[in-house]
């Protein structure tokens, strides 16, 4: 099915499986514990899971497949959301002409930056990618274009929302009162599904799945690449690209091409972001975001399929559960300990709660790379391959079921 | 080709585990309970129902303006304590209406979720984005940065529920970028432009040539017109206008310039950071102690917080600014909130930690005197609101624009401070109707309040 191997067919199905529960899986404490601090199954964080998932999917495109580590890839995702964003302001607030805009736009632009910067490689390629990053967060920061021309392009420092007064010529005018929110043919990204089940609260939000049906593709699509004989040549090109050049192979084009098609899954994401939340700002392409998916793919797992999505996972989840902790909700935690033991455990661990989530990351993050450099894949591959010694050894004893 | 196929031995490993998994996940939803309640419609976004209500405060807790954050989050915990009935009640007290009787917000206890903004409105939405969908609040409060307060502000507007602005001083807040569902209680540039023009043409004169140095950013842009059309007006010329980056750090550069330019008059419509090191570097460079055109040569601050006052140390002395309030202000509803913040934590509050206050006080009473938490009721009560006793004066909340309208007060660096809080000292208290203007006034064009939303 879908042209895939086995394995791969079975790894995707999984995904898919993981992505269409996931209200359910990522809410597992009852919604009055204590616990529902922990609890992630909320439509926004959702939905920056598996953006950031195809982010960070598109980027070990270039970076697992070539090697060639960008610094600059935030850049497209912000482009991406610029375009988007003024499709939902000039053209309908639909989500699809945003979405196609986004990673057009994007495309174009990664297609630029990638015929400069690929004119060297190691080292040199990361900081042009980083300096053309940045040149384009200081023009949308301070809103060149737009001054130049008079008007507005990337509205500098507050960003870009739709407004009710925007032109949107594909649109019927808005009922007075109401405010324009992004839909997908009437389906509006914010409307949600509320199950209750006991303590339980489960949410089902529209926009949530269709950017999960953008993931699932958007993974589809970087299996194909993986196992095509173009990714075999990026391949390559990661191990000796000398060595590919002196057999005769140009390999600029394929490195393009991989630049340029990783660019577009950073629109593509850009876009999205700018589907479920209407609002772009320039910080989206300040070189720290650039880092972000640098980390979340070496985090999971570099040039491994499903890595960068875990890392994706795990760094969102930090930056938006864990800085939410504060010394209120610590103080409950501990309650139960008398008071100077008590005291004792909220100053440790409120070292590496809310504010300094950043703490907790680093050490996360540095542990993973010491340890597992293969990210946390590797660490699941370890974990499943102990089980499965454990359970040979087993077979070895006992009788298997069937 | 080693590698490939290592890899693909690796994913059918996996993927005989993932079926396990698989397996696991279908079969737990199977197993699910079938009795499903289905949610009730509730009559707007996080209704509470229970016996508490959940106020979000967003500040930024980390960045550049993390001490105004956190000085920011010690007010709205005051704030909590006095709805809930705890401590001396501060500013509740002096409050000209009396609906509040500190027994929490409609008789419900107010409990409140926190979040970092990081000065970046992506983090700032996803942060609100959670307290809305995830903590169920019904208001959001904070921010330390118009940038950030505008996306909030709009991001509460599309959710339906109410968004009190905490520091925020463009005027694109309450103008090119109102929204029916935010309220600002904080001044703005245009305000301190008109507030400030007329003590410094009593001071200076009124044939001074100005040099503006802006922060390179919308806040910036907002002040430096403010401060031009209002110094212009009363004769001041205005010589250039230079955009700093908002980054920058050593403004050395930037300040040479400005004696060669036949400018007496520096303008430095920069904040945090950025102001305590452009004025350090202009009293460095000596500026203050020059002649141009037979006047002493003068340095202004349009918008001063006595956290910048402290970064910049002695170079502050005698340089006019303004500010939306200030801890040594004599009235009641000032002296109540200094002294309750004063025994909490053992400091004055900021300017930050005053409106972060205030707005937290004046949603709770919208929302008693409103009888419902349902946005379009809050804002309702808000509009045109008049109010005293909260530190400003008399006060009006403005429903054309919801932008509070107050006295301003013009500061000047203090010549000898007795403490490192007591840094500024107050010139003169601009009354209420001299920075008043009109809502479609040609600096708040643009915009449109839009109707309020009640959301769900």
């Amino acid at each position: 099915m879908f042209k895939l191997e086995k394995s791969d067919l079975s790894l995707l199905i999984i995904v898919a499986v993981l992505t269409l529960f996931a209200p359910f899986i990522l809410n597992p404490f009852p919604a009055d514990s204590a616990m529902s601090q922990f609890n992630a199954g909320y439509p926004d964080l959702m939905q920056r899971f598996v953006i950031f998932g195809i982010f960070a999917v598109g980027f070990n495109i270039l970076f697992g497949l070539t090697g060639y580590l960008s610094f600059g890839h935030a850049a497209f995702l912000g482009v991406g959301s610029y375009a988007a964003i003024w499709m939902m302001k000039l053209l309908t607030m639909n989500v699809i002409p945003a979405i196609v805009a986004s990673v057009v736009v994007a495309g174009l632009i990664s297609f630029l930056v990638g015929w400069i910067s690929l004119r060297r490689s190691g080292i040199y390629f990361s900081i042009l990618t980083l300096a053309f990053a940045m040149m384009m967060y200081q023009l949308a920061y301070s809103d060149l274009f737009g001054q130049l021309f008079g008007g507005i392009l990337t509205g500098g420092e507050t960003g870009l929302q739709p407004k009710v007064a925007d032109p949107r010529i594909l649109d019927a005018p808005l009922d007075p009162g109401a405010n324009p929110k992004a839909h997908l043919f009437g389906l509006e990204m914010g409307s949600s599904f509320k199950l209750d089940i006991a303590g339980w609260q489960f949410t089902f939000n529209a926009g949530y799945y269709i950017a999960a049906f953008a993931m699932l593709c958007a993974f589809y699509l970087s299996i194909r690449i993986f196992r095509s004989p173009f990714g075999m040549m990026l391949r390559a090109v990661k191990s000796n690209q000398q060595r590919m050049n002196y057999t005769g192979l140009n390999s600029k084009p394929y490195t393009l091409a991989a630049f340029v098609i990783s660019g577009m899954y950073a629109g593509l994401a850009g876009g999205l972001l700018v589907a479920m939340d209407t609002q772009v700002g320039a910080e989206r392409m300040f070189w720290t975001a650039s880092g972000e998916v640098v980390i979340m793919t070496i985090l999971g797992g570099v040039g491994s399929l499903i890595g960068p999505v875990l890392g994706a996972g795990v760094l969102k989840y930090m930056e938006n559960i864990l800085s939410k902790i504060n010394k209120g909700v610590l103080e409950t935690w501990f309650s139960f300990m008398p008071d100077g033991m008590s005291d004792f455990f909220i100053a440790i661990t409120n070292l590496f709660v809310g504010k300094q989530w950043h703490i907790t990351t680093g050490v996360i993050f540095m542990l993973v790379v010491i340890y597992l450099p293969g990210g946390l894949v590797e660490g699941g591959r370890r974990l499943g391959n102990r089980f499965q010694r454990s359970g040979k050894e087993r077979q070895n004893h006992t009788k298997p079921a069937e | 080709m080693a590698d490939l196929w290592e890899e693909n031995m690796v994913n059918s490993k996996l993927s005989r585990r993932g079926v396990l998994k698989t397996g696991a996940v279908t079969s737990a939803g199977l197993a699910l309970p079938t009795i499903f309640t289905a949610q009730s419609a509730a009559a707007y976004t996080n209704e509470p129902t229970g016996s508490s209500v959940t106020l979000g405060f967003n500040v930024p807790q980390t960045g550049p303006y993390a001490d105004e954050g956190a000085d920011e989050l010690r007010a709205y915990q005051l704030a909590i304590e006095h709805l809930n009935g705890a401590g001396d009640g501060g500013m509740l007290n002096t409050f000209s209406s009396k609906a509040l009787q500190g027994n929490g917000i409609l008789g419900k206890e107010v409990k409140y979720v926190t979040g970092d903004t990081q000065t970046k409105s992506d983090a700032a939405r996803a942060s609100a984005k959670s307290m809305i969908e995830k903590d169920g609040a019904v208001m959001i409060t904070g921010g330390s940065s118009s940038g950030v307060a505008v996306a909030v502000q709009a991001l509460c507007q599309e959710a339906g529920v109410i968004f009190m602005a905490g520091l925020t001083h463009s005027n694109d807040t309450t103008g090119k970028d109102k929204r029916a569902n935010g309220f600002r209680h904080f001044f703005n540039s245009y305000m301190s432009g008109a507030a400030l023009a007329p003590v410094l043409a009593n001071a200076y004169g009124t044939d001074r040539k100005a040099y503006h140095l802006t922060a390179d950013y919308n806040w910036g842009y907002t002040t430096e017109e403010a401060v031009k059309s209002s110094t212009e007006a009363m004769g001041w010329e205005t010589v250039a206008a230079v955009k700093t980056p908002l980054t920058q750090t050593d403004f050395s550069s930037y300040i040479a310039p400005v004696l060669q330019s036949g400018a007496d008059t520096l303008v430095l419509n920069h904040y945090g950071g950025n102001m305590v090191n452009s004025l350090t570097n202009a009293v460095q460079f000596g500026l203050r102690d020059k002649q141009v055109n037979g006047k002493d040569f003068q340095i202004i601050v349009p918008l001063y917080s006595r956290l910048m006052a402290k970064g910049a140390g002695a170079n502050v002395k005698g340089i006019f600014g303004s500010t939306n309030w200030h801890w040594s202000l004599q009235d009641e509803g000032s002296q109540a909130f200094v002294r309750s913040f004063g025994t909490k934590y053992g400091f004055p509050p900021s300017q930050a930690a005053h409106t972060c206050y205030v707005q937290t006080l004046l949603y709770a009473d919208a929302v008693e005197r409103a009888g419902s938490f349902a946005p379009c009721a809050v804002v309702e009560a808000l509009e045109d609101y008049e109010f005293d006793g909260l530190g400003n004066g008399k006060t009006l909340y403005r429903g054309a624009d919801h932008q509070c309208f107050k006295d301003v007060l013009v500061v000047k660096g203090k010549e000898n401070p007795t403490s490192e809080f007591d840094l500024l000292e107050i010139v003169e208290v601009t009354p209420v109707g001299q920075v008043t203007y009109d809502p479609n006034h040609p600096q708040f064009q643009g915009g449109a309040l839009g109707s309020c939303n009640n959301g769900a």
